[in-house]
This record gives structure tokens, sequence and C-alpha cells, in this order.
């Protein structure tokens, strides 16, 4: 191992980052949408996120819940046609949105980077493994060539890539799918971010595959005490790799809670309905089904979203929108009848 | 056919099946036969009637070709399938078409990706009574209501019928596409990952949908997924591939309690649980799964395995069930699993 990435002068701060929590980054209220021919897509209406320095936060939702678009709104790279169109992003104090592109240029790398999902394409097939991670280095470091050679390939060393000096000279297409993962992580942390977005960084890798990248990103987290915000749609991952989970459907923040209080005592409909559908290798239980389908967002349902097809629904739900509460401490949900419904965790 | 409430008759029998694949090399003028890809080496298997047998693996380990090889969607190399002792194989190379055909009937599949299997120019009436075109199994007076019964069938509604599949979701092209493979009225299925590319709160309502028609109609599937959660979900028994070969199969709560195997044992290890009290202790596997081209001699298991010792090197565990009746594996330190 080398000593390049291991945390030295950070080390004192980190210390007094966890005896008190300090908020990283404060999206609150935040809308994108996307301007289609066929209406606008309303991908995030009033979303919030607190996320605390060093912990590794959860994002759970089905597709079109909008959290890949949570990413993209921090990073601002939402494609178009979407636009930030209201609400506020704060990281470390300082409003995102109003900073010019050249400064959010300097903040993307250096402060926070993303993991895409599908490694095969986020990696340019034109470049040699090297380039791709130089690249940044020379940009963002200010390195000569050699120097950001050096540090390319302690990188993949950090990242537990076998015969380095071979692979810095491949071409992404000469790789497993795993190993351009595992570059896809190096180059994400080349310039030792803060926050890290890991966005279904396992979802096209296999079992045993995501096992070793799942493995190599709790470790690299705890090692650098870096922030991560994990996007995922697999409970599996949750419980596994956060302390603290926001779960999206339609747009809109369901639920947030400590990741255990979430399985044990979830409080949204939503959420609980997810818990029961989702089977498991460690034992089989009768599936619950959530009916229905994704809804539309551009003419999403009116009241609460996920009223077409909650059990518990009545006539309020499909009126007026729940705001999001504060049930018990750090515990939010937006339900209107959160204090009446019993609903079950998932225990075992 | 008659159905029979006897589940131990096995209606599928899979013996000694192998795949290989050419790998050429071209040159200007003529290809040259370089190697083979051991897709499927050596696999044997029988389904009984209503029963679900999982195929799992990793990309790449032949699950998937071992489904359209029983289905003679690819020649096979060698080694034989039987369908109610009827030889497959024997029948799609030298009987009669009226044979074939109803072959095709008693035996369908469903596939991974309902957004490339379904025609986009037909309707769903068309998709699904293309199957009354081609095999005459009902009268054409009384296809429309065949076709209404079959959606019906899915949690579909009538007038899906005149729409085509851009206007339905992941999880209701899914439902069309089991409609289309019920047509026939089989008495075996086999699903390819149907429900990979869905999502979460789709994959209950599908993998529930196949129960109860199985319950219903009596059928048999085999069921090929790299998602062991479903699998555990959906199977009676489990069969575990790596590199082209069966390396342990049994009942799926022995598989999946007790396994055997130290490739099973890795792979189950490594899937996330949905329970936070839940201690992961997992296996890491080093490296990745090696090309089938050149498979590793003997066990083919063996440069990745935490057990491995000089015997895994020389020679080839035998697939057997000497340990625990039923439960047949590949391994030369099973017995230190037990």
């Amino acid at each position: 191992m080398t000593d390049y990435l291991t945390p030295s002068t950070r080390d004192s701060v980190n210390e007094w980052a966890h005896r008190l929590p300090e908020k990283l980054l404060e999206i609150s209220n935040l809308r994108t949408y996307f301007f289609t021919e066929a209406g606008v897509v309303k991908a995030l209406d009033g979303m919030s996120l607190e996320v605390n320095k060093g912990q590794a936060v959860g994002l759970v939702g089905e597709s079109g819940s909008g959290k890949s678009v949570t990413a993209q709104s921090v990073l601002r790279i939402v494609p178009r046609p979407g636009r930030i169109v209201a609400g506020s992003i704060k990281f470390e104090g300082e409003d995102l949105l109003s900073k010019s592109d050249d400064d959010m240029r300097k903040l993307r790398g250096p402060k926070m980077a993303i993991v895409f999902q599908d490694p095969t394409t986020s990696l340019n097939p034109v470049f040699t493994v090297e380039r791709q991670l130089t690249d940044i280095l020379m940009l963002h470091r200010d390195l000569t060539k050699e120097a950001a050679s050096k540090r390319a390939l302690s990188l993949l060393e950090r990242v537990g890539i076998q015969e380095p000096e071979k692979r810095l000279k491949a071409y992404p297409h000469e790789l497993s799918g795993g190993m351009k993962q595992r570059i896809a992580i190096a180059r994400a942390l080349s310039c030792e971010p803060i926050l890290l977005f890991a966005d279904e960084p396992t979802t096209n890798l296999d079992v045993t595959i995501q096992a070793q990248v799942l493995e190599l990103l709790k470790q690299l987290q705890k090692e650098l005490n870096m922030t991560m915000v994990m996007i995922t749609h697999d409970m599996g991952i949750i419980a596994d790799m956060t302390e603290r989970v926001t779960v999206l459907y339609a747009g809109k923040v369901m639920e947030v809670a400590d990741t255990p209080t979430l399985f044990h005592s979830p409080k949204h409909p939503y959420t609980e309905a997810l818990l029961k559908a989702v089977p498991s290798v460690k034992q089989t239980r009768a599936l619950e089904v959530i009916p229905g389908n994704i809804p539309n967002l551009i003419e999403p349902p009116s009241g609460c979203v996920f009223n077409p097809r909650c059990k518990y629904a009545k006539d309020i739900c499909m009126k007026q929108e729940p705001p999001l509460e504060e049930v018990e401490e750090e515990h939010y949900v937006a339900c209107h009848f959160w204090r009446e419904l019993k609903l079950e965790g998932r225990a075992g | 056919m008659q159905t029979t409430a006897d589940t131990g008759r096995p209606i599928i029998e899979v013996n000694s099946l192998v795949e290989y694949f050419d790998v050429v090399e071209r040159g200007i003028l003529r290809k040259k036969k370089i190697g083979d890809v051991h897709a499927v080496d050596n696999v044997s298997f029988h389904i009984s009637e209503g029963e679900t047998l999982g195929l799992v693996g990793e990309s790449g380990c032949g699950k998937t070709t071992t489904g359209k090889v029983i289905l003679y969607l690819e020649k096979p190399t060698s080694g034989s399938v039987l369908f109610e002792g009827m030889d497959v194989f024997e029948t799609f190379e030298n009987r009669h078409q009226t044979d074939q055909k109803l072959l095709r009937r008693r035996m369908q599949m469903v596939f991974q990706n309902p957004y490339n299997s379904l025609d986009p120019r037909m309707t769903v009436y068309d998709i699904i009574s293309e199957a009354f075109v081609i095999h005459r199994n009902i009268p054409k007076s009384q296809w429309t209501d065949r076709v209404y019964e079959l959606l019906r069938m899915v949690n579909l509604e009538e007038y899906h019928a005149e729409r085509y599949p851009h206007e339905f979701s992941g999880g209701q092209r899914q439902r069309i596409a089991i409609a289309r493979a019920l047509a026939v009225d089989p008495k075996f299925v086999i699903l390819d990952e149907p429900v990979s590319s869905l999502d979460v709160s789709i994959r209950a309502q599908i993998l529930n949908l196949l129960i109860e028609l199985q319950r219903d109609k009596h059928l048999s599937y085999l069921y090929i997924s790299h998602d062991l959660s479903s699998v555990r979900q959906i199977s009676q028994r489990v069969a575990v591939m790596y590199l082209g070969e069966i390396v342990e199969l049994a009942r799926a709560d022995e598989i999946f309690d007790k396994p055997l195997h130290p490739y099973t044992q890795a792979l189950i290890s490594a899937v996330p649980v949905p329970d936070v009290d839940h201690k992961t202790t997992r296996i890491i596997l080093p490296g990745e799964v090696p090309s089938p081209i050149n498979p590793p001699q003997a066990c083919r298991f063996h440069p990745r395995c935490p057990h491995a010792t000089n015997i895994c090197k020389q020679t080839a565990p035998k697939f057997e069930d000497k340990l625990i009746e039923g439960h047949f594996v590949a391994c030369h330190h099973a017995d230190k699993f037990v």
C-alpha cells in the first residue's frame, strides 16, 4: 500500500467531525424538471436531503424515483432537457446553485465525485486507463505527466487491481466489468473527494464481483473518512452499507431514518410494502405485492403520490399532499396517517 | 395428455448435455478453428411434474445456453434431453414436423428482456394469437375469447389486446410474454431471468403470478437466474453452475442453508441480505471467472477456491450424493462442510 490517499492531513479534522455531526450537504425543496416534448417530467419535486460529514447515506427507490437525478443535480450535470427549477443545494455551507460553471468544474473531482452504474459507458473507450486517470490529476492537482502516472499507478493498486502497470496501458474494452468499475472508482477517488456518489455501482456486476466492489467501497469510505451517498434499489445493499436512508418515490421523499430504524419500524406504507416485497436468500416468505405501476411523472397522482398503490389510502390522500414531518428524533415521514398506522418492519 | 397428480414423475430429463461453440480465427480466405468455448459441459438433471428447478450461476456460466439447448434453439454438441420420454434432439433432427410442433407446444420459454422479446409492430392480440396461427390448436372463432382468457390469466384487461408493446410498462410486458408462452398450453416452461429487468415492486407481482400459474396449470419450470433471492423464493430444487458445469444440486433449503460446495457458499454469502440484523461474513473470492475457452483442469473452481488442495488440481471431483441423499455436489472436500 502506498501512503497516497491515506488520510494524514485530514485526521484532525475528521476526529473533530466525528464528535460533532457537521452538515456537509443540505438539499432543500429541490425541483428538477425535464422539459420534454410530451410534457414536463417532474423528476424531483420538492426533494430534501441532509448528509453529515463522514456518513454513509442511502438513497433508495425504484426507477423514476429521482435517485440518480439527485446526484446529477448536486453535481450540476443534469442532462438536457432537464433543469433545476427551484430549491437550494448547500455544500460545505456554500450555495451550489449560484456557482458559475467554472467554479463547479473546480469542485467536481477534488470535492465531490460520482461512480456511475455502467462502467462500460462511463469510461472513454478511445483513451487508455492511464490517460483517463492522469488527465484529472494534471488538471486538478497541477501534476506533471510523470507524477500523475505514478499516482495513477498507486491508485490502481489501492483499488485492488492486479498487474497495475499492465492495466494502466489497457483500453477499457480489454478489461472485465468488475475491473472497469474498480477503475471508475479509482478515477472518482483520484482527487480525494469529500463526497462520493455511488450510483448503482454494482447493478451490472455479478454477485461475487459485486461483493468485491462493495467491500472495497466500504473499506475506502472508512479509511478516507469519505462521505458517501449510496444510490440503489436493493434493500440488501442499503442494510449492509448505510447508516441512514432516504426513501424516494416519484421524485418525493417518503421517509428518512437511521437504517436500523427504517427496517425495524418503518412509518411509511411504501417503505413497509417495499420491505415486504423483496425476497431474501436467508428464508422464503410470502411476498406481498405492491399493486399497480410506478406513476407517470408528467401527470403524477394528486395528493400523496403513493395513494393509488397504497392499501391504507383514504380520501384525504387523494386530495392533499402530506408534509414531511418529524415523527421522532431524526425520523421523518410524509404520510397523513403515520400516527394511526401500525406498520410492520422486517424482522429477520 | 392428461394431467397427473403424481408429481414424482420426471417431465424432463437432461443427460450429459454438452455444448461447445467454435472459436475461429479469420484468415483472408478461410476460417480456422482454434478452440472451443466450453459453454455447457456434461450437465445432467431432471425436473418433475409441477416442480421448479432453479438454475443459478454468474454471467457466462452457461445457464442460458443450457435452457436454449434443451429447447433445441441451439444445436447440441452431444447429450440427450427426454421430454415425457420423447427424445427432443432426435425429434428435431429426424422426425416429421408434426412431432416437432407437438414438442414446441409442450415446451415454452419466457425471455429476460420483454423490451426485445415482443415485436413492437404487432398488437398484443397478434402477438398472442400468432401461436394459434402456427399451431392451429383452436378454431379461429375462439381466438378472441382465448386471447382474453389468457390476458385475464396474467392479470391484464381485455382492452389491452388492441394495444402495442410500447404502451406497456416492463412488468406488463413480461405478463404479455407469459401469456404468449401459455397460449399453447405448455407443460414445461423455461423462465430465463424473467424478473431481472423489472423494478423491485414489480418483481414480487411477477414471481407471485408465476407461482400461481404453476399451481393452477400444473406447470414445470426451469427458472434460470443470477438473482439468488428470487431463486430461493420460487424453486423447490436448485442447481448451481460454474464454468459450464453443475457443481451442486439439492433441495432449495439445503442449498441455501447448508451449501456443500465452496462456490455455492461464496455465492450465497455474497448476496446482500435485506436485514439490518444480519451479520455479513462475506466470502470474497479472489479474481474473476476464468475464460471458458481454456477452463482450468481438474476441478474448474480450484484457482479461486479457499479450500483447494493438491488433489483439486489433479483430478476432477465426482458429482455425487454420497454424503446426503439427494444432495449432489462435485467437491473433493465436501465432507468438511456437512
